[in-house]
């Protein structure tokens, strides 16, 4: 064990990369993260919005990307690309190529003069050429690091050794021409590859007219046309004449699900895609007409069909299933779209703009990787995984996540990343970590009852205030008030020399508060915050005045102005930190047991996954065997028996020494909060009753096969489900031989009122069933009865081979569903006669059938309502558990210790509930690798003289954080548990309550601080 | 000192609204220089008597701005401050307070040109509407 390294190589710092980076960094390793741009963030920075919610992308990704760049644990190799792996897992010798950034990173400042004067212009790739960049630059506003790097290819400098333009300009003296290309060694004991993947360039397709029509967009332009930071900022016009469209036309799967080029696979984000910008368009231009051309809509995530839904009834969008021909540009200067409908009708219709909805596609760096690293592709050049290990390379040790083996959106991204870090973690020396520990040699001086000696830093920031506002001045100003004892200008406030100025300042002067004027808090107060605390002071005694980003920058034109809106800030500042008080976070001792609630594929793979890093784990099943719906699956696409994988499964977890399975369990209460979960139930065939400590949850509570007598399920053995249907195609006697037709009938029970959600497995597993029915009985008709065909991803070639063996497909609307009639009545075993409308000849087909086979939604369990009450989590309108949210936190409950995987979450197969189990498991051991975690000190408190246990603050709190103590009948907060929001004080009708660090008093004084009525006498 | 210039106070949640402050610096994004931004974690934290404080405080006007519905990052914070604010306004009429002096708005952290248009519009609407004397301590 000795020998195995803690610390990981990941490749790739995408949304993948940086969830992966954060999994492992919680848990104590180290990391490496190795990106080849400049920036981490990855594909997510491009997009305006996210589906089905409509989130802010960057909002939602910002804060990640700060913690990675925070963390003491994660390391960002920016530029580079890894090289070369030798070695063996828990031990890989890695090389790594950085290259030369010319931009001394711990120099530059990011204020962006040298960019303003660099002459030379290039094409700005994270705008996908829709706008321009210079040779030297910040690859977008936000990205992080924040430093600007020289395109060496571009610069004249380096390529004509003439200019040195930024060297000039750069006040911080950070420009290096004589960078180098360096080679770093790094020992890992595992790599996650989280490469990502490219858009599809549909250069190629010349019908489409692509690049010669201005007014033909890729969706990825499009979406930076949309967003608010993009090049047109937000306003989507067309590129031919400057004018808003009115009418604009989405053209689907433009290099996915064709097998032309290469490309028998759906890229599964795309549909979701174009009805998110058909959505967001529509709010930007209000009477704008948006169609959609769709083979098949495949929303099949989790809400994406209610999404679908809205789109089409509240935005008006319109749908159209057609094959689209050509574009051609008429003289008017309209794009003219030549397309079959499903009849093979040919129809025009004239647009302002089409957007080209492209597919995802592997990385051509893929392939230089694969020979690297040694490992497989498959056949379209993304990383190859197994059936039944989803996240596992052809190497040992080296994992991958993300859309690299496969494309994926965010959440699936994020559940992979977490996943391949459960299975990293086993070739890491893992150790439980303590607190964070102080240092000790800095006693914490105690300030309360001191009278407030305010220190204030005014930062120059290089011209960047200093150019616009007086920093003399509001230095100065800061001197004349009350408490202040000590007050300075600085160059570079975050600059280390000027962090080390603090600290002696805080010594000399002796002070108890630190204002620093300068930039936003929401990157710097961290810094400063760690500042302070080296001196011996509390890290809350700390207040910022953002005087550059919500000052100096956003007034640059009126000097005067943006000096007295300074001083005011900063005077706020001061009459903020008189009122701060040390705060302590406490500890919350963790308890390293963990309980998985459901004996399923998703609970054993988290226990196992769990166990294997050295946890005891409580696994509990309400039935009297493990295996849950596994059980009833009994082929795969390929040769992989899924029975034989069930029982090795069950043994390596039975036999678990850190496993301990409680069959035939019934809990009866949880209570407790993270770390410390007491719960009891009643297990076994003597319904013993027991009480388990421990620290995390995870629920796995599966899903059930929707009960209906539809279709005349039940009323005739020859009509059956695709569960039962292949159960019998398993059976030795099957009678294949005497099914001459077949007829499977999709989505049953699914998307429609009550179950408005794509059960997400059904149309790969009839497509499974099948082709598997094909290989028994080749000469049997099939007849498929769809909606939309959703074998996504790679499931496309299996629809592909169905459709080429002759199969029948008729497709179906919710009003005109097939109809079916049992031929002879008074037998159990009646053949039915199924009337299916078929929209392509435009009539009834009628079809006797030997065997009918309904694909039955999925549902979630009545007992989730129960569970979720015990556990205090929210279920959404399908009774199915929610997340805390559902692009970045996608295995976590909003209330912390609490996690859900597999079918609990929403329908989906196999491998993917597997990835989501280790996610969760991942997930857990961020907490169950520490010995203790501490809770933020910004919380709420209770004056309890005040309290008159009225309890309304129980009813607002989101995080059932504050409760009235029955007996003393006053609120109590569980401090463990409470977020510091503050919804509860202000409306505490007693005043009982306070925020600490937002106290009542803070914020009134910090109102009181200006002296407005002067104000107000001048205007006089 | 030549012309009154109004002094307006933005309550805003730090996820959200706070980050769009920022970012309409960051893409230097112009706006009237009138508003003292003041950060709190949500906009739940808003007690309709903070906003009443700011009045007496002397600010012209108050502008409130949390996450868009749906995104806050407490769950459900900027719920419940809308809620407030519904039975706030009203009230804020019946004393005399004109209805343009109190603002709410949704800005989200990606929002920074929203951020500039909200702030010159509540900059614009105030100074129209004249110093605050209505509930200014001594005035």
């Amino acid at each position: 064990m000795g020998s195995k390294r803690n610390s990981v190589l990941i490749v790739g710092a995408g949304i993948a990369g940086i969830q992966a980076a954060l999994d492992l960094a919680e848990m104590g390793v180290e990391v490496h993260l190795v990106e080849d741009t400049p920036t981490i963030g990855g594909r997510m920075p491009q997009l305006d919005k996210t589906f089905p919610t409509n989130d802010c992308s960057m909002c939602i990704l910002s804060p990640k990307m700060s913690e990675c760049a925070r963390h003491p644990g994660i390391q960002i190799h920016i530029l580079s690309n890894l090289k070369n792996v030798s070695g063996k897992p828990g031990r890989f010798k890695c090389t790594i190529l950085e290259r030369a950034k010319y931009v001394d990173p711990v120099k530059c400042v990011a204020c962006g003069l040298c960019e303003d004067k660099c002459p030379v212009k290039i094409e700005d790739t994270f705008d996908v050429g829709l706008r321009t960049r210079k040779a030297i630059s910040r690859y977008f506003l936000q990205s992080i690091p924040a430093e600007y790097t020289i395109d060496k290819d571009k610069c004249l400098y380096l390529t004509k050794g003439v200019c040195r333009i930024c060297e000039k300009t750069c006040e911080a003296g950070a420009i290096n021409y004589e960078d180098k290309d360096r080679e770093v060694e790094l020992e890992v004991g595992a790599i996650i590859l989280a490469a990502g993947i490219d858009p599809f360039d549909p250069i190629g397709f010349g019908h489409f007219g692509y690049h010669r029509y201005p007014d033909v967009v890729t969706s990825l332009e499009f979406e930076r046309m949309l967003s608010a930071s993009g090049p047109m900022g937000g306003h989507v016009v067309r590129a031919s004449n400057g004018k808003e469209p009115k009418k604009l036309a989405f053209i689907q799967c433009v290099g996915s699900r064709d097998e032309g080029i290469d490309r028998n696979y759906c890229s599964s984000a795309c549909c979701m895609f174009a009805i998110k910008q058909s959505i967001i368009a529509k709010e930007h231009i209000k009477d704008l007409d948006s169609s959609i051309f769709y083979m098949d809509i495949r929303a099949f995530g989790k809400d994406f069909d209610k999404y679908y839904e809205k789109a089409e009834k509240q935005y008006g969008v319109k749908f159209k299933r057609s094959k689209v021909a050509d574009i051609i540009e008429t003289p008017e200067g309209k794009l003219r779209l030549r397309y079959t409908l499903e009849k093979g009708t040919t129809q025009y219709e004239e647009f302002d703009m089409v957007v080209l909805s492209i597919g995802l596609q592997a990385r051509e760096a893929n392939q230089r990787l694969s020979e690297d690293l040694d490992i497989r592709l498959n056949e379209f050049g993304f990383c190859r995984s197994e059936r039944f290990s989803p996240l596992m390379t052809s190497r040992e040790g080296v994992f991958v996540c993300g859309a690299m083996n496969g494309p994926k959106d965010i959440p699936e991204s994020v559940v992979s990343a977490s996943g391949a870090v459960a299975n990293a973690v086993r070739f890491l020396d893992l150790e439980r970590q303590g607190l964070p520990t102080a240092d000790e040699s800095i006693p914490e001086k105690n300030v309360i009852g001191q009278r407030p000696r305010i220190g204030v830093f005014v930062c120059h920031c290089g011209i960047n205030i200093a150019g616009v506002v007086d920093v003399k001045d509001v230095a100065e100003y800061a001197g004349t008030l009350e408490n202040v004892e000590h007050t300075e200008d600085v160059m570079y406030a975050c600059s280390t020399d000027c962090l080390d100025t603090i600290k002696k300042r805080i010594e000399e002067h002796d002070l108890n508060r630190v204002v620093v004027a300068a930039c936003t808090p929401r990157t710097h107060e961290p810094l400063f915050r760690e500042t302070i605390n080296e001196a011996g002071l509390n890290p809350y005694l700390f207040e910022m005045a953002n005087i550059r980003d919500q000052c100096s920058w956003a007034h640059m034109d009126q000097p005067e102005l943006a000096t007295i809106k300074s001083k005011d800030l900063v005077e706020m500042g001061v009459a903020k930190s008189r009122g701060l008080q040390p705060l302590e976070r406490l500890p919350i001792e963790i308890d390293p047991k963990a309980l998985v609630i459901g004996g399923g594929l998703s609970g054993m793979t988290s226990a196992l996954s769990l166990a294997d890093a050295g946890h005891q784990v409580y696994l509990i099943e309400k039935e009297d065997e493990l295996g849950g719906n596994l059980r009833n699956i009994f082929f795969n696409f390929d040769d992989k028996d899924p029975q034989v994988f069930l029982g090795d499964l069950i043994k390596k977890v039975s036999r678990h020494k850190m496993i301990e399975v409680l069959k035939g369990a019934e809990i009866e209460d949880i209570s407790g909060y993270i770390g410390n979960y007491k719960t009891s139930l009643k297990a076994g065939s003597g319904k013993e009753g027991r009480l388990l400590d421990h620290g995390v949850v995870i629920v796995a509570t599966g899903g059930e096969e929707h009960k209906t007598e539809e279709y005349l399920l039940g009323k005739s053995s020859r009509i059956v489900t695709q569960v039962e249907f292949e159960r019998m195609l398993h059976e030795k006697d099957f009678p294949a031989g005497k099914l001459k037709n077949v007829v499977m009938i999709q989505c049953v029970g699914s998307r429609e009122e009550g179950r408005m959600y794509c059960s997400r497995i059904c149309c790969s597993k009839a497509v499974k069933n099948a082709l598997e029915l094909k290989k028994v009985k080749s000469k049997t008709n099939v007849y498929f009865a769809y909606r939309d065909i959703r074998t996504y991803g790679f499931s496309e070639k299996y629809y592909t081979e169905l459709r080429d063996e002759g199969t029948v497909f008729l497709r179906y609307t919710p009003d005109s569903k097939p109809v079916v009639e049992l031929i002879d009545e008074d037998v159990t075993d009646s053949r039915a006669r199924v009337t299916v409308f078929d929209p392509i000849m435009d009539r009834d087909v009628v079809i006797d059938a030997d065997l009918v086979v309904l694909a039955t939604a999925i549902d979630a369990p009545e007992k989730n309502e129960e569970l979720a009450k015990k556990l205090k989590v929210p279920l959404n309108a399908d009774g199915m558990f929610l997340e805390a949210h559902v692009k970045l936190r996608p295995v976590d409950f909003a209330t912390e210790g609490v996690f859900l995987c597999g079918l609990a979450h929403s329908p989906k197969d196999m491998d993917e509930s597997q990835a989501q189990a280790k996610a969760a498991a991942s997930r857990a051991l961020t907490f169950l690798n520490r010995k203790a975690v501490l809770a933020e000190g910004t919380i709420c408190q209770v004056m309890t003289d005040r309290c008159s246990g009225c309890s309304y603050c129980e009813s607002i709190c989101a995080y059932s954080a504050i409760e009235v103590d029955p007996e003393k009948l006053v609120a109590v907060v569980n401090e463990a548990l409470c977020k510091g929001c503050g919804a509860c004080v202000a409306s505490c009708r007693c005043g009982a309550l306070d925020l600490r660090g937002f106290t009542n008093q803070q914020m009134y004084s910090v109102f009181d601080s200006l002296d407005l009525v002067i104000t107000e006498k001048v205007g006089d | 000192m030549s012309e009154w210039q109004p002094k307006i106070l933005a309550i805003l949640c730090n996820w959200c609204s706070y980050a769009g402050a920022d970012l309409a610096g960051v893409s230097r994004m112009q706006y009237p220089p009138n508003v003292r931004v003041v950060r709190i974690p949500c906009s739940g934290r808003v007690d309709p008597l903070m906003i009443l404080k700011g009045l007496q405080s002397g600010f012209d006007g108050v502008l409130v701005s949390g996450c868009h519905p749906g995104d806050c990052h407490y769950i459900s914070g900027n719920f419940v401050a809308r809620r407030r604010f519904a039975v706030l306004k009203p009230l804020l009429e019946f004393v005399g307070v004109e209805p343009d002096r109190v603002q709410f708005s949704w800005i989200s952290a990606g929002e920074g040109e929203r951020f500039a248009q909200v702030v010159t519009k509540v900059t614009e609407d105030i100074r129209k509407i004249g110093p605050a004397k209505r509930l200014v301590k001594g005035a």
